[in-house]
């Protein structure tokens, strides 16, 4: 078999995660843009529309799960191309830090931004 | 097990003359990630603007709010709405090229995989073609 050239390491948790979240996000990827560009469009877009969709509990818990994946698969995606850009040692250790503070500061704003939306808040 | 050796950087651009459709694959996934988590930022900021806009009943009924009227001012400028086709292009491309990788991962398709990055490029080209009038509905307008 020939050389691995993936920085991922096989059978490890962050290798599984970016694989099942690329999984879940090939279907919420598609169907967030067909909902809101081809079935409503983004133009037509207005806060009583979205409310109304958001406060479908289904739809808010798919919504929120869509971002958590995006910003997990996103963010780790960045990081593993800079590590397989050279990047290491204490540098490494500061744009995973930075890194994590970015996705974990996106999930919370875009988590309390749904919950907004839905009404909860 | 195979042989260890030093392949260098394999991000050497310098040598894309020399690069495989693989390699191809393999950058354009990579492009169109960093413009994906870059506009997921971009998005949820411009989102944000929901909680300005909630609680003010009167003004959410008549369509007056600032996440309606932010969403709208921007959909009717004609860059964004080029913007979204190119985005529309690099979700596709990624989704489609996605699919392949972990096709690939499960050990399927491997010998083909020249083929299938060839057939998410049309496919992505196909997709986005066709959606550009739905796309410039009622720009400007």
């Amino acid at each position: 078999m020939a050389e691995r050239y993936s920085s991922f390491t096989p059978g490890g948790t962050g290798w599984l995660l970016q694989r099942v979240t690329a999984a879940f996000l090939v279907v919420t990827l598609a169907f967030h843009f067909f909902l809101l560009h081809f079935v409503n469009h983004a133009y037509e877009i207005t806060f009583a529309g979205t409310q109304m969709r958001m406060e479908n509990v289904g739809y808010l818990i798919t919504m929120v799960l869509f971002l958590w994946a995006a910003a997990f698969h996103g963010v780790n995606g960045v990081y593993n191309a800079l590590v397989n850009q050279g990047l290491s040692g204490t540098p490494k250790r500061i744009v995973l830090a930075v890194l994590s503070l970015a996705g974990l500061a996106l999930v919370a704003q875009g988590t309390y931004v749904a919950l907004v939306m839905n009404g909860m808040i | 097990m195979s042989e260890s050796y030093n392949r260098g950087l394999i991000e050497d651009f310098g040598r894309w003359r020399e690069f495989a459709p693989g390699m191809w694959a393999w950058i354009l996934h990579k492009f169109t990630g960093w413009i994906l988590i870059g506009y997921l930022f971009t998005h949820i900021a411009v989102l944000s603007n929901a909680l300005g806009a909630a609680g003010n009943e009167a003004k959410i009924a008549a369509g007056e709010d600032i996440y309606t009227t932010t969403l709208q001012g921007l959909e009717g400028l004609f860059l964004i709405r080029v913007l979204e086709v190119g985005l529309l292009a690099v979700a596709v491309f990624h989704i489609l090229n996605g699919v392949r990788l972990l096709m690939i991962d499960l050990g399927i398709g491997l010998e083909a995989q020249d083929k299938s990055f060839y057939i998410s490029l049309v496919v992505t080209a196909a997709i986005t073609v066709a959606s550009v009038p739905t796309f410039m509905t009622g720009v400007g307008a």
